[in-house]
Protein backbone atom coordinates (compact mmCIF):
# COMPACT_ATOMS: atom_id res chain seq x y z
CA UNK A 1 0.00 0.00 0.00
CA UNK A 2 1.43 3.54 -1.21
CA UNK A 3 0.55 6.07 1.53
CA UNK A 4 0.62 10.08 0.42
CA UNK A 5 -0.57 11.99 3.85
CA UNK A 6 0.04 15.98 3.66
CA UNK A 7 2.60 16.00 0.96
CA UNK A 8 3.88 19.28 -1.12
CA UNK A 9 6.81 19.71 -3.46
CA UNK A 10 7.91 23.16 -3.78
CA UNK A 11 10.45 24.19 -5.94
CA UNK A 12 13.09 26.38 -5.06
CA UNK A 13 11.93 29.16 -7.61
CA UNK A 14 8.79 29.05 -5.71
CA UNK A 15 6.85 26.96 -8.02
CA UNK A 16 4.64 24.40 -6.33
CA UNK A 17 4.94 21.09 -7.77
CA UNK A 18 2.17 19.46 -5.22
CA UNK A 19 -0.23 20.82 -2.75
CA UNK A 20 -1.26 18.54 0.08
CA UNK A 21 -1.46 15.81 -2.05
CA UNK A 22 -3.55 12.81 0.72
CA UNK A 23 -4.49 9.55 -1.05
CA UNK A 24 -3.72 5.79 -0.72
CA UNK A 25 -2.95 3.02 -3.34
CA UNK A 26 -4.04 -0.30 -2.52
CA UNK A 27 -2.32 -3.26 -3.19
CA UNK A 28 -2.93 -4.66 -6.95
CA UNK A 29 -4.69 -1.61 -8.38
CA UNK A 30 -4.08 -0.51 -11.65
CA UNK A 31 -3.68 3.45 -11.17
CA UNK A 32 -3.59 5.84 -13.79
CA UNK A 33 -2.87 9.41 -13.49
CA UNK A 34 -4.49 11.71 -16.04
CA UNK A 35 -3.49 15.85 -16.38
CA UNK A 36 -1.89 18.41 -18.79
CA UNK A 37 1.78 18.80 -18.63
CA UNK A 38 3.12 20.65 -15.58
CA UNK A 39 0.12 19.28 -13.28
CA UNK A 40 2.26 17.35 -11.50
CA UNK A 41 1.74 13.51 -12.51
CA UNK A 42 5.82 13.03 -13.32
CA UNK A 43 6.36 14.91 -9.73
CA UNK A 44 4.14 12.94 -8.10
CA UNK A 45 5.39 9.73 -9.28
CA UNK A 46 8.96 10.46 -8.69
CA UNK A 47 8.32 10.96 -5.50
CA UNK A 48 7.44 7.69 -4.38
CA UNK A 49 10.64 6.25 -4.86
CA UNK A 50 11.99 9.59 -4.43
CA UNK A 51 14.05 10.07 -7.40
CA UNK A 52 12.01 13.84 -6.46
CA UNK A 53 12.34 14.63 -3.07
CA UNK A 54 8.92 16.10 -1.45
CA UNK A 55 9.48 19.69 0.49
CA UNK A 56 6.96 18.54 2.56
CA UNK A 57 4.84 15.88 3.84
CA UNK A 58 5.38 11.97 4.05
CA UNK A 59 4.72 8.95 2.09
CA UNK A 60 4.84 5.51 3.60
CA UNK A 61 5.14 2.34 1.36
CA UNK A 62 3.71 -0.61 3.37
CA UNK A 63 4.00 1.73 6.36
CA UNK A 64 7.30 2.17 5.96
CA UNK A 65 8.45 5.90 5.25
CA UNK A 66 10.41 6.68 1.88
CA UNK A 67 10.74 10.64 3.17
CA UNK A 68 13.03 9.39 5.58
CA UNK A 69 14.90 6.84 4.60
CA UNK A 70 17.99 7.33 3.16
CA UNK A 71 21.16 5.54 1.97
CA UNK A 72 20.76 1.59 2.27
CA UNK A 73 17.11 1.59 3.71
CA UNK A 74 16.56 4.20 0.82
CA UNK A 75 17.68 1.17 -1.99
CA UNK A 76 16.26 -1.36 0.06
CA UNK A 77 12.63 0.62 -0.65
CA UNK A 78 13.55 0.96 -4.50
CA UNK A 79 14.69 -2.94 -5.02
CA UNK A 80 11.21 -3.37 -4.52
CA UNK A 81 9.71 -0.64 -6.91
CA UNK A 82 10.21 -1.11 -10.64
CA UNK A 83 9.97 1.87 -12.87
CA UNK A 84 9.46 2.86 -16.64
CA UNK A 85 10.68 5.62 -18.37
CA UNK A 86 9.34 7.29 -21.50
CA UNK A 87 12.82 6.71 -23.01
CA UNK A 88 12.92 3.12 -21.78
CA UNK A 89 16.41 4.26 -19.92
CA UNK A 90 18.14 0.81 -21.37
CA UNK A 91 22.20 0.70 -21.69
CA UNK A 92 22.18 0.62 -24.60
CA UNK A 93 25.57 -0.97 -25.78
CA UNK A 94 24.52 -3.50 -23.43
CA UNK A 95 22.70 -6.49 -23.76
CA UNK A 96 19.58 -7.32 -23.17
CA UNK A 97 19.93 -9.49 -20.76
CA UNK A 98 22.64 -7.47 -18.70
CA UNK A 99 19.85 -4.66 -18.96
CA UNK A 100 17.21 -7.10 -17.44
CA UNK A 101 19.60 -8.16 -14.47
CA UNK A 102 20.76 -4.61 -14.06
CA UNK A 103 17.19 -5.31 -12.14
CA UNK A 104 18.66 -7.57 -9.51
CA UNK A 105 21.70 -5.60 -8.35
CA UNK A 106 19.68 -4.44 -5.39
CA UNK A 107 19.84 -8.15 -4.32
CA UNK A 108 23.88 -8.72 -4.27
CA UNK A 109 26.78 -7.59 -2.79
CA UNK A 110 28.84 -4.61 -4.71
CA UNK A 111 31.85 -7.21 -5.40
CA UNK A 112 29.36 -9.99 -6.38
CA UNK A 113 27.74 -7.27 -9.21
CA UNK A 114 31.00 -5.76 -10.25
CA UNK A 115 32.42 -9.01 -11.95
CA UNK A 116 28.29 -9.78 -13.26
CA UNK A 117 28.54 -12.75 -10.73
CA UNK A 118 24.37 -13.19 -10.49
CA UNK A 119 23.36 -16.74 -9.71
CA UNK A 120 21.91 -18.93 -11.84
CA UNK A 121 18.23 -18.67 -10.21
CA UNK A 122 18.94 -14.70 -11.42
CA UNK A 123 19.30 -16.02 -14.62
CA UNK A 124 16.03 -17.75 -14.87
CA UNK A 125 14.19 -14.66 -13.84
CA UNK A 126 15.61 -12.85 -16.69
CA UNK A 127 14.84 -15.60 -18.81
CA UNK A 128 10.94 -15.42 -17.39
CA UNK A 129 10.52 -12.09 -17.23
CA UNK A 130 11.37 -12.08 -20.99
CA UNK A 131 9.29 -14.45 -21.96
CA UNK A 132 6.44 -12.67 -19.88
CA UNK A 133 6.78 -9.82 -22.43
CA UNK A 134 7.20 -12.15 -25.36
CA UNK A 135 10.72 -10.84 -26.06
CA UNK A 136 13.15 -14.16 -25.09
CA UNK A 137 15.16 -14.47 -28.00
CA UNK A 138 16.21 -11.28 -28.16
CA UNK A 139 17.87 -11.77 -24.70
CA UNK A 140 21.20 -11.82 -26.13
CA UNK A 141 20.72 -8.88 -28.74
CA UNK A 142 22.60 -5.18 -28.01
CA UNK A 143 19.31 -2.85 -26.95
CA UNK A 144 19.91 -0.87 -29.18
CA UNK A 145 19.27 -3.21 -32.04
CA UNK A 146 15.81 -3.05 -30.89
CA UNK A 147 13.09 -1.32 -31.61
CA UNK A 148 11.08 1.01 -29.71
CA UNK A 149 8.38 -1.13 -28.47
CA UNK A 150 10.36 -3.85 -28.19
CA UNK A 151 13.15 -1.94 -25.41
CA UNK A 152 10.40 -0.70 -23.70
CA UNK A 153 9.24 -4.34 -23.15
CA UNK A 154 12.95 -4.82 -21.89
CA UNK A 155 12.38 -2.35 -19.46
CA UNK A 156 9.04 -3.83 -18.26
CA UNK A 157 11.15 -7.08 -18.09
CA UNK A 158 13.82 -5.54 -16.06
CA UNK A 159 11.01 -4.50 -13.50
CA UNK A 160 9.98 -7.87 -13.26
CA UNK A 161 12.98 -9.24 -12.72
CA UNK A 162 13.47 -6.82 -9.77
CA UNK A 163 10.69 -8.90 -8.49
CA UNK A 164 8.97 -5.16 -7.53
CA UNK A 165 5.92 -5.09 -5.43
CA UNK A 166 5.29 -2.07 -7.25
CA UNK A 167 5.72 -0.78 -11.03
CA UNK A 168 5.19 3.02 -11.82
CA UNK A 169 4.96 4.15 -15.48
CA UNK A 170 5.76 7.06 -16.47
CA UNK A 171 4.84 8.35 -19.68
CA UNK A 172 5.59 4.38 -20.76
CA UNK A 173 4.15 5.07 -24.00
CA UNK A 174 4.16 8.65 -25.58
CA UNK A 175 7.54 8.00 -27.61
CA UNK A 176 5.67 4.76 -29.13
CA UNK A 177 3.55 4.55 -32.15
CA UNK A 178 -0.51 3.38 -31.43
CA UNK A 179 0.09 -0.59 -32.25
CA UNK A 180 3.23 -0.91 -29.81
CA UNK A 181 0.99 1.38 -27.62
CA UNK A 182 -1.21 -1.14 -27.24
CA UNK A 183 1.13 -3.53 -27.16
CA UNK A 184 3.28 -2.15 -24.26
CA UNK A 185 0.04 -1.49 -22.29
CA UNK A 186 -1.57 -4.65 -22.47
CA UNK A 187 1.73 -6.17 -21.06
CA UNK A 188 1.44 -3.71 -18.10
CA UNK A 189 -2.32 -4.90 -17.43
CA UNK A 190 -1.73 -8.74 -17.79
CA UNK A 191 1.53 -8.48 -15.21
CA UNK A 192 -0.86 -6.45 -12.85
CA UNK A 193 -3.86 -9.01 -13.20
CA UNK A 194 -1.63 -11.69 -13.50
CA UNK A 195 0.98 -10.66 -10.32
CA UNK A 196 -0.97 -8.50 -8.43
CA UNK A 197 1.73 -5.70 -8.51
CA UNK A 198 0.53 -2.38 -7.94
CA UNK A 199 0.99 -0.22 -11.26
CA UNK A 200 0.63 3.26 -11.19
CA UNK A 201 1.02 5.24 -15.00
CA UNK A 202 1.12 8.33 -16.08
CA UNK A 203 -0.81 8.91 -19.05
CA UNK A 204 -1.47 11.78 -21.07
CA UNK A 205 -4.33 10.05 -23.64
CA UNK A 206 -8.27 10.14 -21.85
CA UNK A 207 -8.73 7.29 -23.85
CA UNK A 208 -5.87 4.86 -22.36
CA UNK A 209 -6.65 5.97 -19.37
CA UNK A 210 -10.62 5.10 -19.41
CA UNK A 211 -9.61 1.51 -20.75
CA UNK A 212 -7.03 0.26 -19.13
CA UNK A 213 -7.43 1.80 -15.82
CA UNK A 214 -9.27 0.49 -12.24
CA UNK A 215 -8.80 4.01 -10.85
CA UNK A 216 -8.20 7.50 -12.27
CA UNK A 217 -6.41 9.72 -10.50
CA UNK A 218 -6.96 13.36 -12.02
CA UNK A 219 -4.20 16.16 -11.30
CA UNK A 220 -4.53 19.52 -12.15
CA UNK A 221 -1.66 22.28 -10.87
CA UNK A 222 -0.01 19.98 -8.35
CA UNK A 223 -3.99 19.37 -7.19
CA UNK A 224 -5.72 15.79 -6.91
CA UNK A 225 -9.05 17.22 -8.86
CA UNK A 226 -10.13 13.77 -9.72
CA UNK A 227 -9.95 9.84 -7.52
CA UNK A 228 -12.31 7.07 -8.77
CA UNK A 229 -12.98 4.03 -10.19
CA UNK A 230 -12.43 4.43 -14.08
CA UNK A 231 -16.47 4.05 -15.07
CA UNK A 232 -17.13 7.04 -12.70
CA UNK A 233 -15.05 8.96 -15.09
CA UNK A 234 -17.08 10.88 -17.91
CA UNK A 235 -16.75 13.68 -20.52
CA UNK A 236 -17.30 16.15 -17.89
CA UNK A 237 -14.52 14.71 -15.45
CA UNK A 238 -12.20 15.07 -17.96
CA UNK A 239 -13.45 18.50 -18.74
CA UNK A 240 -12.74 19.26 -14.98
CA UNK A 241 -9.02 17.99 -15.51
CA UNK A 242 -8.02 18.97 -18.63
CA UNK A 243 -9.88 22.60 -18.54
CA UNK A 244 -12.83 23.23 -20.94
CA UNK A 245 -10.00 23.16 -23.92
CA UNK A 246 -10.61 19.77 -24.65
CA UNK A 247 -14.13 19.60 -25.61
CA UNK A 248 -13.78 21.43 -28.58
CA UNK A 249 -10.53 19.83 -29.26
CA UNK A 250 -12.32 16.58 -29.96
CA UNK A 251 -9.39 14.53 -28.48
CA UNK A 252 -11.97 12.82 -26.34
CA UNK A 253 -13.19 10.94 -29.29
CA UNK A 254 -9.75 9.89 -30.35
CA UNK A 255 -9.06 6.08 -30.01
CA UNK A 256 -5.88 4.02 -30.26
CA UNK A 257 -5.01 1.38 -33.04
CA UNK B 1 8.74 44.23 -54.37
CA UNK B 2 7.57 47.26 -55.07
CA UNK B 3 9.80 49.50 -56.73
CA UNK B 4 8.18 52.59 -55.45
CA UNK B 5 8.62 51.50 -51.79
CA UNK B 6 11.89 53.23 -50.43
CA UNK B 7 13.99 50.82 -48.86
CA UNK B 8 16.51 51.75 -46.09
CA UNK B 9 19.57 49.90 -46.13
CA UNK B 10 21.05 49.57 -42.89
CA UNK B 11 24.45 51.36 -42.29
CA UNK B 12 27.36 48.52 -42.97
CA UNK B 13 29.25 47.70 -39.52
CA UNK B 14 32.43 49.39 -39.10
CA UNK B 15 35.63 47.71 -40.02
CA UNK B 16 38.08 49.28 -37.47
CA UNK B 17 37.79 46.18 -35.33
CA UNK B 18 39.15 43.93 -37.97
CA UNK B 19 42.30 47.12 -38.80
CA UNK B 20 43.02 47.22 -35.16
CA UNK B 21 43.18 43.14 -34.74
CA UNK B 22 45.37 42.87 -38.21
CA UNK B 23 48.03 45.90 -36.62
CA UNK B 24 48.06 44.06 -33.44
CA UNK B 25 48.81 40.81 -34.47
CA UNK B 26 51.43 42.48 -37.20
CA UNK B 27 53.50 43.94 -34.18
CA UNK B 28 53.25 40.78 -32.06
CA UNK B 29 54.60 39.08 -34.68
CA UNK B 30 57.04 41.53 -35.52
CA UNK B 31 58.05 42.27 -31.67
CA UNK B 32 58.48 38.43 -31.10
CA UNK B 33 60.97 38.45 -33.99
CA UNK B 34 62.95 41.22 -32.90
CA UNK B 35 62.86 39.93 -29.14
CA UNK B 36 64.07 36.49 -29.86
CA UNK B 37 66.46 38.15 -32.85
CA UNK B 38 66.22 36.06 -35.56
CA UNK B 39 65.15 37.68 -38.80
CA UNK B 40 64.53 36.14 -42.62
CA UNK B 41 68.44 37.51 -43.40
CA UNK B 42 69.02 34.95 -41.07
CA UNK B 43 67.39 31.89 -41.94
CA UNK B 44 68.61 32.75 -45.95
CA UNK B 45 72.06 32.96 -45.01
CA UNK B 46 71.54 30.02 -42.68
CA UNK B 47 70.14 27.75 -45.37
CA UNK B 48 72.69 26.41 -47.32
CA UNK B 49 73.65 24.42 -44.31
CA UNK B 50 70.99 22.95 -44.14
CA UNK B 51 71.43 21.55 -47.77
CA UNK B 52 75.15 20.66 -46.17
CA UNK B 53 73.72 18.52 -43.16
CA UNK B 54 71.03 16.78 -45.75
CA UNK B 55 73.99 15.83 -47.43
CA UNK B 56 76.06 14.54 -44.76
CA UNK B 57 72.83 12.71 -43.27
CA UNK B 58 72.64 10.66 -46.92
CA UNK B 59 73.16 7.99 -47.45
CA UNK B 60 71.45 6.85 -44.20
CA UNK B 61 74.01 4.36 -42.13
CA UNK B 62 72.04 1.03 -42.57
CA UNK B 63 74.01 -1.29 -40.80
CA UNK B 64 73.49 1.31 -37.75
CA UNK B 65 70.05 -0.41 -37.47
CA UNK B 66 71.08 -3.51 -36.07
CA UNK B 67 72.61 -1.44 -32.96
CA UNK B 68 69.67 0.31 -31.99
CA UNK B 69 67.04 -2.02 -32.47
CA UNK B 70 67.20 -2.76 -28.90
CA UNK B 71 66.55 0.85 -27.83
CA UNK B 72 63.46 1.09 -30.22
CA UNK B 73 62.19 -1.94 -28.40
CA UNK B 74 63.28 -0.26 -25.40
CA UNK B 75 61.51 2.67 -26.48
CA UNK B 76 58.22 0.73 -27.20
CA UNK B 77 58.13 -1.27 -24.09
CA UNK B 78 58.68 2.15 -22.36
CA UNK B 79 55.03 3.92 -23.86
CA UNK B 80 53.05 0.03 -23.32
CA UNK B 81 54.18 0.14 -19.52
CA UNK B 82 53.94 4.00 -19.61
CA UNK B 83 50.53 4.18 -20.90
CA UNK B 84 49.10 0.87 -19.07
CA UNK B 85 49.94 2.16 -15.78
CA UNK B 86 48.56 5.55 -16.89
CA UNK B 87 45.31 4.25 -18.03
CA UNK B 88 44.89 1.96 -14.94
CA UNK B 89 45.90 5.19 -12.29
CA UNK B 90 43.52 7.43 -14.68
CA UNK B 91 40.18 5.50 -13.88
CA UNK B 92 39.77 7.06 -10.35
CA UNK B 93 40.85 10.26 -11.55
CA UNK B 94 38.38 10.73 -14.26
CA UNK B 95 35.61 9.25 -11.92
CA UNK B 96 36.16 12.01 -9.35
CA UNK B 97 36.50 14.47 -12.31
CA UNK B 98 33.20 13.62 -13.87
CA UNK B 99 30.54 16.50 -12.69
CA UNK B 100 27.77 13.99 -13.20
CA UNK B 101 28.84 11.56 -10.98
CA UNK B 102 30.57 13.32 -8.07
CA UNK B 103 28.18 15.73 -7.49
CA UNK B 104 30.52 17.31 -4.73
CA UNK B 105 31.92 20.70 -6.52
CA UNK B 106 34.42 20.71 -3.74
CA UNK B 107 35.70 17.45 -4.65
CA UNK B 108 35.60 17.57 -8.70
CA UNK B 109 37.26 21.21 -9.22
CA UNK B 110 40.42 19.96 -7.51
CA UNK B 111 40.88 16.75 -8.89
CA UNK B 112 40.11 18.45 -12.06
CA UNK B 113 43.12 21.58 -11.39
CA UNK B 114 45.46 18.77 -10.09
CA UNK B 115 45.01 17.22 -13.89
CA UNK B 116 45.44 20.19 -15.54
CA UNK B 117 48.36 21.23 -13.85
CA UNK B 118 49.33 17.82 -14.79
CA UNK B 119 48.69 18.33 -18.31
CA UNK B 120 50.89 21.78 -18.04
CA UNK B 121 54.24 20.33 -17.52
CA UNK B 122 55.83 19.37 -20.76
CA UNK B 123 56.77 15.10 -20.58
CA UNK B 124 60.39 15.85 -20.97
CA UNK B 125 60.47 18.34 -17.83
CA UNK B 126 58.54 15.51 -16.39
CA UNK B 127 61.67 13.26 -17.43
CA UNK B 128 63.86 15.70 -16.31
CA UNK B 129 62.98 15.96 -12.51
CA UNK B 130 62.58 12.25 -12.39
CA UNK B 131 66.01 11.51 -13.80
CA UNK B 132 66.94 13.87 -11.20
CA UNK B 133 65.54 11.26 -8.89
CA UNK B 134 65.90 8.50 -9.51
CA UNK B 135 68.78 7.72 -12.19
CA UNK B 136 69.87 7.56 -15.60
CA UNK B 137 67.73 4.92 -16.97
CA UNK B 138 64.31 3.65 -18.35
CA UNK B 139 62.07 3.68 -15.11
CA UNK B 140 62.39 7.77 -14.73
CA UNK B 141 61.19 7.70 -18.80
CA UNK B 142 58.26 5.09 -17.98
CA UNK B 143 57.68 6.88 -14.75
CA UNK B 144 57.05 10.78 -16.60
CA UNK B 145 54.99 8.64 -19.44
CA UNK B 146 52.44 7.57 -16.77
CA UNK B 147 51.73 10.92 -15.08
CA UNK B 148 52.04 12.35 -18.84
CA UNK B 149 49.39 9.51 -19.85
CA UNK B 150 47.04 10.28 -16.67
CA UNK B 151 46.78 13.95 -18.10
CA UNK B 152 45.34 12.69 -21.07
CA UNK B 153 43.38 10.14 -20.60
CA UNK B 154 41.78 11.03 -17.76
CA UNK B 155 40.73 14.02 -19.06
CA UNK B 156 39.13 12.77 -22.34
CA UNK B 157 37.33 10.26 -20.35
CA UNK B 158 35.60 12.34 -17.83
CA UNK B 159 34.32 14.60 -20.94
CA UNK B 160 33.30 11.63 -22.35
CA UNK B 161 31.17 10.61 -19.13
CA UNK B 162 29.89 14.04 -18.68
CA UNK B 163 27.96 13.66 -22.10
CA UNK B 164 26.53 9.98 -21.62
CA UNK B 165 22.51 9.11 -21.64
CA UNK B 166 21.65 10.09 -18.03
CA UNK B 167 18.67 7.92 -18.93
CA UNK B 168 20.32 4.43 -17.41
CA UNK B 169 22.22 6.40 -14.30
CA UNK B 170 18.39 7.10 -13.55
CA UNK B 171 16.92 3.92 -13.88
CA UNK B 172 20.39 2.24 -11.94
CA UNK B 173 19.16 4.58 -9.19
CA UNK B 174 15.37 3.63 -9.21
CA UNK B 175 16.27 -0.27 -8.77
CA UNK B 176 18.06 0.49 -5.53
CA UNK B 177 21.52 0.07 -7.25
CA UNK B 178 24.70 2.04 -5.13
CA UNK B 179 26.86 4.46 -6.37
CA UNK B 180 29.53 1.68 -7.40
CA UNK B 181 26.62 -0.83 -9.16
CA UNK B 182 25.55 2.38 -10.74
CA UNK B 183 28.71 3.03 -12.43
CA UNK B 184 29.74 0.09 -12.97
CA UNK B 185 26.11 -0.77 -15.29
CA UNK B 186 25.18 2.34 -15.68
CA UNK B 187 28.35 4.27 -16.82
CA UNK B 188 31.18 2.00 -17.98
CA UNK B 189 29.22 0.13 -20.56
CA UNK B 190 28.48 3.44 -22.23
CA UNK B 191 32.24 5.25 -22.10
CA UNK B 192 34.14 1.97 -22.55
CA UNK B 193 34.85 1.93 -25.81
CA UNK B 194 35.78 5.69 -25.65
CA UNK B 195 38.13 4.70 -22.97
CA UNK B 196 40.08 1.77 -25.10
CA UNK B 197 40.25 4.25 -27.91
CA UNK B 198 41.85 7.03 -25.86
CA UNK B 199 44.30 4.79 -24.46
CA UNK B 200 45.50 3.77 -28.23
CA UNK B 201 45.83 7.22 -28.97
CA UNK B 202 47.87 8.27 -25.72
CA UNK B 203 49.51 5.22 -26.42
CA UNK B 204 50.72 6.73 -30.27
CA UNK B 205 51.58 10.13 -28.47
CA UNK B 206 53.82 8.17 -26.18
CA UNK B 207 55.63 6.48 -28.65
CA UNK B 208 56.70 9.70 -30.54
CA UNK B 209 57.56 11.52 -26.65
CA UNK B 210 59.50 8.12 -25.34
CA UNK B 211 61.53 8.40 -28.51
CA UNK B 212 62.93 12.07 -26.97
CA UNK B 213 63.09 10.90 -23.44
CA UNK B 214 67.01 9.73 -24.42
CA UNK B 215 67.85 13.75 -24.60
CA UNK B 216 67.60 13.88 -20.72
CA UNK B 217 68.89 10.27 -20.47
CA UNK B 218 65.37 8.61 -19.67
CA UNK B 219 66.00 5.69 -21.70
CA UNK B 220 65.24 4.78 -24.93
CA UNK B 221 66.29 5.89 -28.53
CA UNK B 222 66.33 9.42 -27.38
CA UNK B 223 69.78 8.57 -26.11
CA UNK B 224 71.19 7.54 -28.98
CA UNK B 225 69.90 10.77 -31.19
CA UNK B 226 72.25 12.80 -28.21
CA UNK B 227 75.38 10.59 -28.99
CA UNK B 228 75.33 10.49 -33.02
CA UNK B 229 74.72 14.04 -32.98
CA UNK B 230 77.01 14.68 -30.35
CA UNK B 231 79.60 12.90 -32.37
CA UNK B 232 78.46 14.59 -35.75
CA UNK B 233 77.65 11.00 -36.93
CA UNK B 234 74.61 12.53 -39.28
CA UNK B 235 74.34 9.33 -41.20
CA UNK B 236 73.91 7.68 -38.36
CA UNK B 237 71.35 10.22 -37.05
CA UNK B 238 69.37 10.20 -40.03
CA UNK B 239 68.76 6.63 -39.74
CA UNK B 240 67.64 6.11 -36.48
CA UNK B 241 65.30 9.21 -37.44
CA UNK B 242 64.34 6.83 -40.55
CA UNK B 243 63.49 4.22 -38.03
CA UNK B 244 61.65 6.09 -35.71
CA UNK B 245 59.54 7.39 -38.48
CA UNK B 246 58.57 3.53 -39.89
CA UNK B 247 57.97 2.73 -36.21
CA UNK B 248 56.00 5.39 -35.50
CA UNK B 249 54.01 5.37 -38.82
CA UNK B 250 53.32 1.39 -38.25
CA UNK B 251 52.02 2.44 -34.51
CA UNK B 252 50.00 5.23 -35.40
CA UNK B 253 48.24 3.02 -38.97
CA UNK B 254 47.39 0.23 -36.53
CA UNK B 255 46.25 2.57 -33.53
CA UNK B 256 43.68 4.29 -36.03
CA UNK B 257 42.44 1.56 -37.22
CA UNK B 258 41.91 -0.35 -33.83
CA UNK B 259 40.25 2.96 -32.80
CA UNK B 260 38.21 2.95 -36.10
CA UNK B 261 36.81 -0.06 -35.27
CA UNK B 262 35.72 0.60 -32.24
CA UNK B 263 33.44 3.45 -32.19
Amino acid sequence: MIEFIDVSKTYPNGFQGLKKINLKIEKGEFVVIVGLSGAGKSTLLRSINKLNEITDGEILIDGISITDATGADLRRIRRDIGMIFQNFNLVKRSTVLRNVLSGRVGYHSTWRTIFGLFPKEDENLAFDALERVNILDKAYTRADQLSGGQQQRVSIARALAQEAKIILADEPVASLDPLTTKQVMDDLQRINQELGITTIVNLHHVELAKEYATRIIGMRAGEVVFDGPAAKADDETFAEIYGQGIKESGLLGESVS
Amino acid sequence: MNPEQKRTIPPSPSKIKGYITAILFIILIWGSSVKTESSIGEFIVGFPNIMDLLGQMFPPNWGYFNNITDAMLETIRMAVIGTTFGAILSIPVTLFSASNLVQNAWIFYPVRFILNLIRTIPDLLLAAIFVAIFGLGSLPGILSLTVFSIGIIAKLTYEAIESIDQGPLEAMTAVGANKIQLIVFGVIPQVLAYFISYILYTFEINVRAAAVLGLVGAGGIGLFYNKTLGFLEYDKASSIILYTLVVVLFIDFISTKLREKLI
